[in-house]
């Protein structure tokens, strides 16, 4: 009986992706308790968002993928309507108008379309799958170059950056035309003194302190300095467990959430730090085998696309700790505290094991 | 759609998506090894840079001021020592609106417009992070008080602290000297030195008197608290402790009572007053009236009490008996005498008529005697009992003036005793060359008569006549008068004791000596100038009274009780006692006075009864 109900609970579960993120969780969660300095309701309440956010992978990894399929046009117009809505109607906070009010709640339509926007481009080249012309690329490029407009208008240049990013692995996975690619990249590099020019104070402010964080030690290079001491100071081994100064000390800001890497990488050093790119590598290869075998042309260009996505956020949430990218607002999947952050991973990792796991059932 | 396009199709989409699935698949890897080189850069290559920063954020050092070192009279009566006080202190770096904030503070501790103006005038001049007091000397109550709404107040906090405290404070003002805080000035002198690193710019260091003097002595070194804290600056714990290292204590050579009976003697009087062991140079007292409270400096004087003292026509912070200079006037004339017998110019025999005038060969110019009608026949012995000008005026005119500064520059006149005290006046003895050098002008003949009685262009201060005194006393050896006789090191607590230190000999035949004291003894006696204060003496002392004009009344005849106070006479008085033995002399001088042989004798008598008899008023202790 409790067999049964084990397998049919873990039925649409892929075991390697399952047993990889389990791990990198409780890596998580320890850091967690020593960043938040031994403040347990802190790591108690995330124990409850990752419970929560298993939940909903779970239930998405139950989901037949044609449901998926279904959703993407009406989820992606809701989200472009309600970016245009924030447009004209949104709130201003912190000078960023990102936020738009339903009454009861406020909504951030921005979060949205980073699923929205490679689930809407998967569906549309899973439609013209046998036939893909260069027509439907530029169809592809307008569906990813609106919204990311009006989210790089709001200003959020962070989020426009990962929402144009993940609709590039889609473009990119379909099949885009190389010489398309590399003429992009020319014109993106060309235009740079333009977007530059078009940047505010804030945005180029964070990528010049990036250049050299010392102009502005206890502004905006005050997080870079800091971070890098952590981790510098960490070493081969690391400090310990729960014995990192930098740390403890209250000198690393935003310590569990966004700069929670600082914490590990300056209690476990070198070798921990080791230790958790290899899990990370181990999900995303996971991630790429299951988008290699996955039966249809929306499951391989999704199962890509968010195992992409998953590589974005570590990498972007990585190398800004370690001073080799700008700070940009985005969490390290699996580890970083808040819920929003670990549904949306889970989700997307919920979507994987479905098409791991229903595969079979498509095929035959 | 054909199936058969469609599998063509599909297969080549299927390689298609493959290849560039293999191409992300290294590119992954490559930003993997990308992070990977950043990590060895950071963690290894750069470990050693960041692990010292790290402990740099980590450990604040915060130095420790040491125990400033005590200073005690030669009968171990305390003149300057430490006591702790809580003070309420506010970090200007940590506050808003300091002002808000004191009207908030005043509403639970007492805070007078005194303790405001203080505040802010020591918070222009402060580095921000350092800690600034605002009380001083919390009571209990406002300890507590405060305790219970400290956390209403960030940046203010009670901080213990070891308050400067002078039992004395007027008595000894300007021998042990005040303390303030660390100026701009003070602080580019200490880097000069090397002893900037010993010192915050919130400590305080002796600014006059021997607290300065012996600054280095008194201060002692900072210790170090090593202190982890966190990125607010709250303290975590201590790491280490490097204890500081108290400072020396001073014991003096004054004998506290006898500047107090000095004192008393006074009264309200101005003037100065030293007295020497005339064997080893030992300062027994050294006392300049009005004197100040040094216990006001201690941690900022309000801005009010700093201009009175200043401005005052009193002039109370002007060590007087180091830095005043005065006519020596007749004081002068022991050792003119001595002059003119050690230079066979007169004998004990020589007479001569004084008519109460000389006159200056052929000038025709007038110098008048003291006394109307003059003094008589006199020999050397009567023109020094009954302080005849016209006996001096003569041998000063037989003597020169080049002779008289030769012999009486070996007494330490015109020159700084090297007392260890600072900003000491080097006082004038004319000469040729000075005149040459000061006014571009010859020496006049005229000039030489008036140097003769102490008067002219002869400048003194009390020390330097003092100094004079004790080789009177001693047979002619000229000591460095010094006030620190031993320095206790704190650590060792071993005592070393300042010796004696001869600065010059003044060669003298022991029959003018005798000749001399006697005169001098004869002073004291009926008949001689201070016949007053000699009156009963259990001992014999010798004395020289002196009553120098600070005003010259151009042939008008002079009413004391007519002219304006302070341009009235000084009087001054030199002695000492026992005239066989000596070992107390002591120099006199008050302060538009009138003549010496009614206003400063009478103190130097009572000096020596105390010195000699131990008769006089005791000295109270007393408590902070």
């Amino acid at each position: 009986m409790a067999r049964s109900v084990a397998s049919y609970i873990s039925r649409h579960l892929d075991r390697q992706l399952l047993m990889l993120i389990t791990v990198v969780l409780i890596i998580g969660l320890l850091t967690l308790h020593s960043a938040s300095g031994g403040n347990t309701a802190r790591t108690l309440s995330q124990v409850a968002n990752i419970l929560v956010a298993l939940v909903v992978m779970w239930v998405v990894a139950n989901v037949p993928l044609h449901y998926l399929s279904r959703i993407a046009l009406p989820v992606y117009v809701f989200g472009l309507l309600m970016l245009i809505g924030v447009e004209f109607f949104g709130e201003v906070v912190n000078g960023a108008q990102r936020w738009l009010s339903l009454g009861f709640t406020r909504i951030q339509p921005s979060e949205l379309m980073k699923i929205a926007v490679p689930l809407m481009l998967a569906w549309y080249f899973d439609r013209y799958e046998s036939v893909l012309r260069s027509s439907n690329f530029l169809v592809g490029i307008i569906l990813l170059v609106v919204p990311v407009f009006f989210i790089a208008k709001q200003p959020d240049l962070g989020t426009a950056i990962l929402v144009a990013v993940a609709g590039i692995y889609v473009l990119f996975l379909a099949g885009l035309s190389l010489r398309l690619i590399i003429f992009s990249l020319a014109i993106a590099i060309g235009s740079v003194p333009f977007i530059w020019s078009t940047l505010h104070g804030y945005q180029r402010q964070r990528i010049l302190t990036l250049i050299d964080p010392s102009t502005d030690p206890l502004g905006s290079g005050y997080h870079i300095i800091q971070s890098s001491i952590a981790l510098g100071s960490g070493g081969l081994m690391g400090k310990g467990w729960l014995n990192g100064t930098q740390s403890q000390l209250d000198f690393l800001p935003e310590r569990t959430t966004d700069f929670i890497f600082a914490v590990f990488a300056e209690e476990f050093g070198l070798l921990g730090n080791l230790v958790l790119m290899f899990l990370f590598i181990a999900i995303i290869g996971r991630g790429l085998v299951i988008a290699a075998n996955a039966p249809t042309l929306f499951t391989r260009l999704l199962a890509g696309a968010i195992t992409l996505i998953f590589f974005t956020y570590v990498f972007v949430n990585i190398g800004m700790v370690s001073g080799i990218l700008p700070v940009v607002g985005v969490p390290l999947p699996l580890i970083s505290y808040g819920g929003t952050s670990l549904v949306t991973i889970l989700f997307g990792i919920g979507i994987l094991m479905s098409i791991q796991t229903h595969r079979r059932l498509v095929q035959t | 759609m054909s199936n058969k396009i469609e599998l063509r199709d599909h297969q080549r989409e299927l390689y298609l998506f493959h290849v560039r699935l293999v191409f992300t698949a290294f590119c992954v890897l490559v930003a993997f090894v990308l992070l990977l080189g950043r990590f060895i850069y950071l963690q290894v290559v750069q470990h050693e840079h960041f692990r010292l920063l790290a402990e740099q954020n980590r450990i604040k050092v915060l130095p420790m001021t040491p125990n400033r070192g005590a200073i005690f009279d030669r009968n171990g009566v305390v003149l300057a020592s430490n006591y702790a006080a809580y003070t309420l202190e506010i970090i200007p770096d940590k506050v808003d609106n300091p002002e808000k904030i004191m009207d908030d503070l005043s509403e639970i501790v007492t805070i007078s417009p005194k303790d405001r103006q203080r505040f802010l005038k020591l918070l222009e001049t402060a580095p921000n992070f350092s800690s600034i007091p605002i009380r001083r000397r919390l009571n209990d109550i406002e300890m507590a008080t405060f305790a219970a709404k400290h956390y209403l107040f960030p940046g203010v906090h009670i901080q213990a602290r070891f308050l400067r405290y002078y039992p004395n404070g007027q008595l000894t003002s300007h021998v042990v000297g005040y303390m303030g805080r660390v100026s701009k000035t003070d602080f580019e002198r200490l880097q000069e030195e090397g002893n900037a690193t010993n010192y915050t710019k919130s400590d305080t260091i002796g600014k006059s008197g021997l607290e300065k003097q012996y600054e280095k002595e008194l201060r002692g070194l900072n210790g170090y608290d090593h202190v982890e804290m966190d990125a607010g600056g709250r303290s975590i714990r201590k790491v280490k402790t490097i204890r500081s290292i108290p400072g020396n204590n001073l014991i003096l050579s004054l004998d506290a009572n006898l500047q107090h009976v000095a004192a008393e003697a006074f009264g309200q009087q101005r003037g100065a007053l030293v007295a020497l062991q005339p064997n080893t140079g030992e300062v027994l007292a050294l006392l300049s009236l009005p004197g100040f409270d040094p216990n006001g400096f201690v941690d900022g004087i309000d801005s009010a009490i700093w201009e009175e003292l200043n401005n005052s026509e009193d002039h109370p912070l002007n060590n007087r008996a180091v830095q005043g200079v005065y006519p020596p006037a007749s004081t002068f004339k022991p050792f003119m005498a001595l002059a003119a017998l050690e230079l066979g110019k007169r004998d004990a025999a020589y007479t001569m008529n004084d008519p109460g005038y000389f006159i200056l060969g052929n000038s025709g110019h007038v110098f008048r005697d003291w006394k109307e009608g003059g003094h008589g026949q006199v020999n050397l012995r009567k023109a020094i009992v009954e302080s005849s000008d016209t006996y001096f005026y003569e041998l000063a005119h037989d003597l020169g003036i080049d002779a008289i500064h030769k012999f009486i520059k070996q007494f330490g006149l015109g020159r700084q005793s090297k007392i260890d005290l600072d900003g000491e006046a080097t006082g004038l003895l004319p000469s040729r060359a000075w005149k040459q050098r000061r006014f571009k002008q010859k020496w006049f003949v005229g000039d030489t008569i008036s140097v003769g009685i102490g008067q002219g262009y002869n400048l003194a201060t009390p020390l330097q006549l003092a100094v004079a005194t004790a080789a009177l006393a001693n047979g002619g050896r000229i000591l460095k008068p010094h006030l620190v006789k031993q320095i206790e090191n704190s650590q060792s607590e071993v005592f070393k004791t300042v010796s004696p230190q001869e600065t010059g000999f003044v060669s003298l035949k022991e029959e003018h000596i005798n000749l001399v004291t006697e005169a001098m003894i004869g002073v004291t006696k009926p008949g001689g100038t201070a016949a007053m204060a000699g009156y009963k003496s259990q001992y014999e002392f010798a004395g020289k009274t002196g009553t120098a004009q600070v005003f010259s009344m151009k042939g008008q005849e002079y009413k004391e009780e007519e002219i304006d106070e302070r341009l009235r006479d000084h009087a001054l008085f030199i002695a000492f006692a026992p005239a066989e033995n000596p070992v107390i002399a002591v120099s006199v001088l008050v302060e538009n006075g009138g003549p010496g042989s009614r206003a400063a004798a009478p103190i130097a008598r009572k000096v020596m009864d105390f010195y000699l008899l131990g008769k006089g008023p005791k000295l109270k202790n007393r408590q902070p």
